[in-house]
């Protein structure tokens, strides 16, 4: 076993899920393709999208994978960054909103 | 003015300059643990070893390997230190040879072909021979180097030569990293001097074609995506119009491999290009209908073959030797640097091949 949770090395056995569960990993690989296929976003903003994600879910994996990603559609570094702030300014966003609810409940009970 | 990105293997005295000692990295470690399939192994699951040779249709000529220019990734090696140049005597081999063969492209390659100092005579000469698609691979700053190249568009223009120019990126920092400080806003200059010939422009007969390889460790994208992204970016900015883009993947050889090794890539390079491997692209893989002619006039299966020194097995294993039948159904010499040409949509000096 290896002493660390996360190893870079693992991100290739990701198809490897299906193993242990067939159907429920296959139908994941298969929606997981769709998703990803151009639609009415290009494939590039998709990238874009779960690269932010990638970050807000704080996935390594998925950092990598969509880094990487991004490089071979032409993302630039400058992309990317902007990318991460939309996610970091949604994550922040959704913590200060909560602002609110504390605001309300103060006013409630001290007000 | 670029300024030169690195030194050539050769000139920093780089163990990677022996070809020998590419190939070892290439079979051992991770291909010799039998943790990734060779080559081989792999093209043997759909009944595709050995690949066979089949009719010649594109000539490739490296005129040398001297070039104005250090690319990070360059898998020639190419460089000014380069003094390896094909001699008018060998070219006129050729010539005789392009006499008779019913190949339908010849494409001059390099270094910077350009440089060579029988460039234009050679040319000149070909073109009288009526070949139907003749390409100059032309890395563009040489068309800004120095006064005496700055004709090479109407030099081109005369002898109706399709240009086929590298171009990593469509921005500065993309392009300066790979190639060179300066060598964005030269290639932009030069294209808009192609165009003002008329190439690359619609509807145009003079065919202007880009290059594009990544500029790290990682695969090409979409080609049809990224050549929208090109043209849409390069008209907007600079008003630059190309006919097609060509996504080709770097084989990890030369310089692209010492890269590949020093930034501690080269097994998570190795194993993406496993892992796209396509059994459709190997179908097409270029080794199959062309023929790679080194500075020296020896044969290859194809310019990275070249570069490794892996001849042709043929009986024929020189130009002045070239006969069809000696070199038609041959047995393709492979290794695992073929893996490149075969991930994904597959990768050729034409772009996907799948």
């Amino acid at each position: 076993m290896s002493k660390t949770y996360y190893d870079p090395a693992d991100l290739r056995k990701f198809g490897k899920i299906t193993e242990w569960s067939e159907a429920l990993g296959s139908k994941f690989f298969e929606y997981y393709g769709k998703v990803f296929e151009e639609g009415a976003l290009t494939a590039r903003e998709k990238s874009l999208i779960a690269l932010a994600v990638a970050h807000t879910e704080q996935c390594p994996y998925c950092i990598d994978a969509y880094t990487k990603d991004g490089l071979q559609r032409g993302v630039t570094k400058e992309e990317m960054m902007e990318a991460i702030h939309v996610g970091a300014a949604i994550k922040s966003g959704a913590t200060l909103v909560h602002g609110v609810q504390m605001m309300n409940k103060v006013n409630k009970l001290d007000g | 003015m670029t300024k030169l990105k690195t030194q050539s293997l050769q000139k920093r005295d780089s163990h990677l300059a022996n070809s020998n000692k590419q190939l070892e990295i290439l079979s051992n470690g991770i291909f010799q643990s039998g943790e990734l399939p060779t080559f081989k192994s792999q093209i043997s699951k759909t009944d595709q070893f050995p690949l066979k040779a089949r009719k010649l249709e594109i000539l490739q000529i490296n005129v040398g390997y001297m070039c104005n220019q250090v690319c990070e990734h360059c898998h020639v090696d190419a460089g000014p230190d380069r003094k390896e140049i094909m001699t008018r005597e060998t070219m006129q081999q050729i010539l005789d040879v392009i006499k008779t063969t019913g190949a339908h492209t010849l494409d001059l390659t390099g270094g910077a072909p350009e440089m060579n100092p029988n460039f234009r005579w050679f040319v000149e000469e070909a073109s009288k021979i009526g070949i139907k698609d003749f390409i100059v691979r032309s890395n563009l700053t040489i068309i800004r180097a120095n006064k005496k190249y700055y004709d090479l568009p109407d030099f081109f223009k005369k002898h109706n030569i399709h240009v086929v120019s590298s171009m990593p990126h469509w921005t500065r920092g993309k392009t300066d990293k790979q190639r060179g400080e300066g060598v964005f806003d030269m290639s932009i200059k030069a294209l808009q001097e192609l165009n003002d010939r008329g190439y690359g422009m619609p509807d145009s007969n003079l065919k202007l074609d880009l290059v594009y390889n990544p500029s790290g460790a990682f695969l090409p994208g979409d080609q049809m995506a990224m050549e929208k992204d090109f043209k849409k970016a390069l008209i907007e900015d600079f008003g630059i119009q190309f006919h097609n883009l060509f996504a080709i993947t770097n084989l990890p050889i030369s310089r692209f491999l010492d890269y590949l090794i020093a930034s501690e890539n080269y097994e998570d390079y190795m194993y993406a290009l496993v892992e796209a491997y396509n059994p459709e692209a190997v179908k097409n893989v270029m080794c199959t209908n062309t023929l790679s002619v080194s500075w020296d006039g020896y044969l290859f299966d194809c310019d990275f073959n070249q570069m490794l020194e892996l001849p042709v097995n043929s009986k024929a294993k020189h130009i002045s030797e070239y006969k069809e039948e000696l070199l038609e159904g041959r047995n393709i010499v492979i290794s695992q640097h073929c893996y490149g040409c075969t991930a994904g949509a597959g990768s050729s000096c034409q772009g996907v091949v799948a």
